[in-house]
């Protein structure tokens, strides 16, 4: 993905992007070069405060020490949810003993529909470890502020065939809790093990 | 055997003039319980240009053609009045681009199921035809058509 395509998206996300620049993490550090968009250190906040689908309140601090990849969405999408699922399924085998450093959550933007009964059947579909999480409208709607994540409902023709439209990227948070990567929905499954290998490394 | 052929083939020549449309690989993403909606994927070749102006499965109270188009990061996804068909040419509806969106489902739908969809497709000079497709249920965690 180029530079400009970065800085476009991190733009209007409104973050601080440093791709392709000599930043550094720490004194003197030159930055990784990551293929996702690094937004380390610029300002996304990346809390939440939900439900695992057991009842259990689940925040951030709670995945302290690993990596934890975060993204949006909704299983009544046939379409780019499951397949975003399924390169992060790619992902934890391309990872191997890695993956167990690593946490998936998946956070639905339409908890009317998303019971914790559907995101508790349909997440292990994928991946037993990955883990869906769901809060009431407000602490949705906080979550998605905190990621600078959009969404929206359509009415459809009854009250429950309404779709949701949503962003689709993927955020990368390292092991003490700082978000790192905006990960595009169309990066290979490669490509983001190879980021996410070097956050769980690092 | 062979009048019967012949009989079959003088009754459908009417109908395969009106409007020559094959489906191939037509599969339905399974649901788990409480699901309530889903899509359905296949590739369209129409013999001459066409339309899809409806689908209506019995599974589905709300059946609906669905673009999904990725603007900016955003997924966007919503139900076009009709879906075009050019002469000769393949149109796939697969993740990325259309689908068939089942909603209001009537029960879940399991992996293995036998999914009836029926298409109404409109010829350039206002014929139309209904298409039956037994879409088969895959797996949620199914990439395309061949399963990878």
């Amino acid at each position: 993905m180029g530079t400009n395509r970065r800085q476009a998206i991190g733009a209007m996300l409104g973050l601080v992007t440093l791709a392709g620049c000599n930043g550094g993490s720490g004194p003197g550090a030159a930055r990784h070069k990551f293929n996702s968009v690094d937004i380390s250190g610029g300002g996304l906040g990346g809390e939440f405060h939900l439900r695992d689908p057991e009842g259990r309140v689940r925040t951030l601090a709670d995945y302290f020490g690993k990596v934890v990849v975060v993204f949006f969405g909704y299983t009544q999408c046939p379409d780019v949810c499951p397949t975003t699922l399924l390169r992060f399924k790619k992902v934890m085998k391309i990872l191997g003993s890695d993956a167990d450093r690593l946490q998936v959550i998946f956070i639905t933007v339409d908890p009317e529909r998303d019971t914790s009964e559907v995101l508790k059947a349909y997440l292990p579909l994928f991946d037993s470890r990955f883990l869906g999480l769901r809060g009431n409208a407000e602490e949705t709607a906080a979550a998605a502020k905190s990621f600078r994540v959009f969404y929206e409902r359509l009415p459809g023709p009854t009250p429950t065939s309404y779709v949701m439209n949503h962003s689709a990227f993927g955020y990368a948070i390292d092991k003490g809790g700082h978000a790192r990567l905006l990960i595009p929905h169309d990066l290979e499954a490669e490509e983001v093990a190879e980021d996410l290998r070097y956050l769980i490394e690092t | 055997m062979r009048t019967l052929a012949l009989l079959a083939s003088i009754t459908l020549m009417p109908i395969a003039a009106l409007a020559q449309v094959t489906v191939s690989s037509p599969w339905v993403r399974a649901t788990v319980p409480g699901q309530t909606a889903t899509g359905a994927f296949m590739t369209l070749h129409s013999a001459e240009d066409a339309k899809v102006t409806e689908a209506r499965s019995p599974v589905a109270s709300v059946v609906q053609i669905h673009e999904m188009k990725m603007e900016g990061g955003i997924m966007t996804m919503a139900a076009i009045p009709s879906l075009p068909l050019r002469a000769g040419q393949d149109v796939a509806l697969k993740p990325g681009s259309f689908h068939v969106m089942l909603m209001d489902l009537k029960k879940p739908i399991r992996e293995g199921d036998d999914v009836p969809i029926t298409l109404i497709v409109e010829t350039a000079n206002h014929l139309r035809k209904a298409i039956e497709v037994h879409a088969k249920a895959k797996s949620a965690a199914t990439a395309s058509d061949n399963g990878h």
